[in-house]
Order: structure tokens, then sequence, then C-alpha cells
């Protein structure tokens, strides 16, 4: 039992340290991305000791005026729920990092295997939605509490919009799960591991292109950026975060941050074989026909392919992001709500519906016994 | 009169521009096209390749000014002649023409006979200066310009912001001035820890 705890303890650790130091280091590429972008240099001048590094130190310097910064709270607030609001943003999107496989389990010896991830449920992707959606609860709350029409403006998009994109959403994850047969990530993962005719992986972008398509944008709107950053909308309506200041405010940009992370992850996961890397299995290299041959690997570097494997797909999806965020200008309300409504969800809906009749003519996948 | 009508025609949207996803994939070209050239040229400048071709429009300030065109209409200055006394004639001119009344002249009798008059005061208040050039153009001594290329004029007080003339002849010189090599006819003396600009011993005319 003590083994256990420690273990997770660790594995708890691990995910918090790596999740936040990449949230921070989000703020630097979203500066020097977007300035490479633009034709700009970017943030270069918070220096330690004349060491500007690329202007690294501004994340920290961004921390400490938070933290110095005075907290006004309104007037007519309501001054629980206005402390609360940014709390609920950060716990619930650091706790949905919790069920997310980062690596392949590892075995030391004279130990059962330890999986890398932080709770292996079975349900794990309903406990994934269930935490993106309360997250959303963060963000009415900080519109409905802070007393401010422009703040609530803000909340009501959010909701609107979580509700409206959060049903493509599921039902893009619906055709994944068809296939695959299970919702347990962990499995799921394992899963992709598996080749189709021997040499194509067998991923979840192979098998559900249209989903992974729907689920990007859908997610793109779940993480509240450009292009579907209404509820934020700086130039219109400040947006639900209007009220709030010092490390509150900080609060809430770091959870747009985490919940661009956490989606990175997510599609990471479902389409593109989460730690899985091509004809990699337990044993070693196995590869395909024109090569053939197995080049056996030892497990510790097998988990630490897995490990680098995942890292890298989930940094290039942030990085991808962060593109699109630089690229596209933002929706108009109607134009948000046709494309949840009238765009996605039935292209989703006909995704599945494809998708069953495909598994009922051609049988499902046979997957081999745990 | 009959009114003309123009009828604007709409752009019909083909289908793949309705799809918007190609659209967006050629948003993300030109954006990745200029993420990748200017990392791949700030890369190989700091290796010292390829420094003729700009990787950012960004000029780094304080340390790197951008070029200012000769006609650009910076701080004021007063021309001096050889010897080192202002041109001003005190004629009042500027101080006439000037739109936002900034300058303040008080003129004095010059030794020389050839010279009618000497500014003993030529004060330019920065703060409500509009920076119009008048004063420049009306000038009939070239005996002020605007050409010394100072753009960081920001200052704690109003005071600050109000040039006498020992600063106007030698931009170099900042508030509060206690030595002043400058020739005047009179003597300048320091009053307090400041330099004043009325002098004792000299009548305004």
């Amino acid at each position: 039992m003590m083994e256990f705890l420690l273990v997770k303890l660790v594995l708890v650790g691990i995910v918090l340290f790596g999740v936040l130091n990449f949230a921070g280091f989000h703020t630097w590429v979203e500066r020097k991305q977007s300035a490479l972008i633009q034709d700009r240099i970017g943030a270069n001048r918070a220096d330690i000791f004349g060491f500007r590094l690329l202007g690294l130190f501004h994340g920290i310097a961004d921390a400490i005026k938070m933290f110095t910064k005075e907290d006004i709270v309104p007037e007519g607030a309501n001054k629980t729920l206005h402390l609360l609001a940014p709390l609920f943003s950060v716990f619930f999107a650091l706790v949905a990092f919790a069920t997310i496989p980062f690596g392949p389990p590892l075995i030391l010896a004279g130990h059962p295997p330890i999986e890398l991830q932080v709770a292996n449920i079975d349900a794990a992707l309903l406990y994934v939605f269930a935490m993106l959606s309360l997250g959303v609860y963060g963000v009415i709350l900080a519109g409905f509490a802070s007393r401010n029409n422009y703040a609530i403006m803000g909340g009501l998009r959010a909701t609107a919009q979580m509700i409206s994109y959060e049903i493509a959403l599921g039902i893009a994850v619906i055709g994944v799960i068809m296939v695959y047969g299970t919702m347990d990530l962990s499995l799921l993962v394992q899963r992709q591991g598996e080749m189709i005719g021997g040499w194509i992986p067998f991923w979840g972008i192979v098998v559900q292109p249209v989903a992974f398509v729907v689920f990007l944008t859908a997610a793109l709107a779940e993480t509240k950026r450009a292009p579907f950053d209404l509820p934020e909308a700086e130039s219109e309506i400040i947006g639900y975060f209007v009220e709030y200041s010092g490390m509150k405010f900080g609060m809430f940009f770091l959870t747009d941050f985490l919940e661009t992370i956490i989606v990175a992850c997510l599609a990471t996961t479902l389409f593109f074989g989460g730690w899985q890397v091509p004809w990699l299995m337990a044993d070693g290299f196995h590869f395909p026909w024109p090569w053939g041959g197995v080049l056996p690997v030892a497990n510790w570097v097998y988990v630490l392919l897995g490990v680098m494997s995942f890292s890298i797909k989930v940094v290039v999806f942030c990085f991808v992001f962060m593109q699109i965020r630089w690229t596209l200008p933002r929706f108009r309300y109607d134009q948000l709500m046709a494309l949840g409504w009238k765009g996605l969800f039935p292209i989703a809906v006909v995704n599945v519906v494809v998708t069953a009749v495909v598994l009922v003519f051609f049988g499902e996948p046979s997957w081999p016994q745990q | 009169m009959a009114a003309t009508i123009k009828v604007v025609h709409r752009p019909e949207l083909t289908f793949w521009e309705k799809l918007y996803i190609p659209q967006i994939l050629c948003g993300l070209k030109i954006t990745f096209r200029h993420f990748f050239r200017n990392l791949f040229l700030h890369i190989a400048h700091r290796v010292g390749r390829l420094t003729h071709l700009r990787a950012s429009a960004t000029i780094q300030y304080p340390e790197e000014l951008r070029p200012l065109m000769s006609r650009h209409r910076s701080r004021h200055r007063l021309t001096v002649r050889e010897d080192g006394s202002p041109r001003c004639v005190g004629c009042m001119l500027c101080e006439t023409v000037c739109p936002a009344k900034c300058i303040t002249i008080v003129p004095g009798e010059h030794p020389d006979p050839h010279v009618e008059k000497y500014p003993i005061r030529f004060d330019i208040d920065l703060g409500v200066c509009v920076y119009c050039g008048y004063c420049v153009e009306v000038c009939p001594e070239d005996a002020i310009r605007m050409d010394t290329g100072i753009l960081n004029l920001a200052a704690y007080s109003r005071e600050a912001m109000q040039l006498d003339i020992h600063e106007l002849m030698d931009p170099e010189l900042e508030k509060p001035i206690v030595d002043c090599s400058l020739k005047f006819p009179h003597q300048c003396k320091v009053s307090g820890e400041a330099m004043k600009g009325s002098w004792d011993g000299v009548e305004a005319s």
C-alpha cells in the first residue's frame, strides 16, 4: 500500500511539474512565435545578471508582477464566488491531466509494472470530459460574481460556446470509442499500437480522420483562444475576467494554457497513438516488410522512447494550436454557433453512423487478450 | 438630375471557400512561411550570416535609433555665431508666429552697434510646443532650427520641460545647469542650484 501511494505521489509530482512548467513555458512560446509570425522580435528585455536568454525570464517576471500586484475585488461582487472562480478554473484544468497515460508501463525488477498514468480509470475519457465541462463553471462564476455587465456577457458566451462545442466534441470521440471498444485511455493507447497490414500504425487519425478534424475544431473552441475567443474578445467585451487583477487574473491566463495542453494531450492520446512509437513493440522495433527483422530494445529504452514520443506529439500539437491562434481572426458569434450546430454536429453524427455501419459490415477489430 | 446607381456585386464564394478549411490552410501557409523564414534568419544572424536580410522590422529603440528624415522636426536649438554668441537678434517674429505661444523672448541691446538686439531670455516650453516648425521658417537670421535629432523629450515635471537659452544653444546641457561656457554679451550667473535665464547687470531695452 505504501509503495502504491509513493508511486502515485511521484507520478502526480512528475505530471504537475511537467504540465505547470510547460504552461509557463507557453507564455514564452506564445510571445516568440507570434513575434516571428509578425516579423517582430518579441519580449527580450528581462535579464538576470545581464543574461537575457531570448527573453525566457519574462515568464518569471510576469509571475513576480502578478503575485505582487494589488488584488482588487469590485464592491458589488460576490466575494466568495469571486475568489472561487479562478481556483475552479485552474483546479479542473489540472485534475483533467490525471488520466492521460504518458508512457508505456515501466518494469522495475521485483515490482509490478508501473503504469505511467496518475489514475487508471475505466471510463477515463468520460472523466476528462467531465472535468473539462466543470472547468467552464470557473468562467461562468467569474462572469457572474464580478457584477459587471461585460464580465457576465463573457460568462454567458462561454457557456453557450462550451455547450455547443462539447456536444460535437463528445460525438466525434464516440467514433473513436466504437473503433477501439474502450473508454480506458491506457487500453486505448495500447490498442493503437497494433498495425494495419503489418505496417500502418492503427492510430485514430488513420481510422477516424473526419472525427479528428471535428475534434480538433471543437477542441480549439474548448480552449477559448482565438479564433474562438468570444468569451474573452478583448476588443469588444474585455471578457469574463475583466474584474480580476493580480494572480487571480494570472490563474485564468494559466487555465488558458493548461486547456491548450490538455487538449493537445487528448488529441495525441485519441488520434496519434499516445506514447506509441510506430513499429515499436514492448520487445523492440518490428520493421515492416521491405526491411523486416526485429531490433530488440530494453524496457527502459522502450519507456523513454514512449515518453519522448508522447511529449513531442503534445509539443507539436501545442505549436500548431498556437499557429492557428495567430493565423485566424475571431469568428462572429452567429458564425460560431452556425459552425458548431450546423457544421460540426451533423458531421460528427454522420461519422458515428458511418463508423457503425462499417463496423457491422466488416466486423469489429479483434484485440489481443490482456 | 438622375441619381447614379452603382451596383456593387458581392463576390460569390466558391465551394472550396465556403468549406473554409482550404482557406485556413492558405492562412497557415503564410504564417508558417513567415515563422520559419524569420526563425532561419535569426539563427543565421547569430552565426553572422545573411545579415543583409532583415529577420524582423523591430528597431531596438534605446540602443538603435530609427534614421530620421532630413526635414524631421525634432527638439529646437539656437544656432551660434563664430564667436559663440547666439545668432538671434531678438526680432520677436518666432514668438509672434508661434501658434502655441510657447516661446518667450526678452530682448536686450547688443554692445555691437551693427547688431541691434540680442535675446537676454529665450525660453521654449516644450510641454506646450506643437512642433509645427513655423518658428524655423519665419526666422530671418537662421537662428533657430529643429535639427537636433533629440526625440526622447520626457520629464517628471512641467518645469523641466521649459528650456532656457542655455539648453537651446547647447543641446548637450541638461537641467540643472550650474556651469556655462556659452558666450554672451553679459555674464551668466548661478542662482541657487540652477542657472537662470535672467541675469544681473543687464537691462532690457
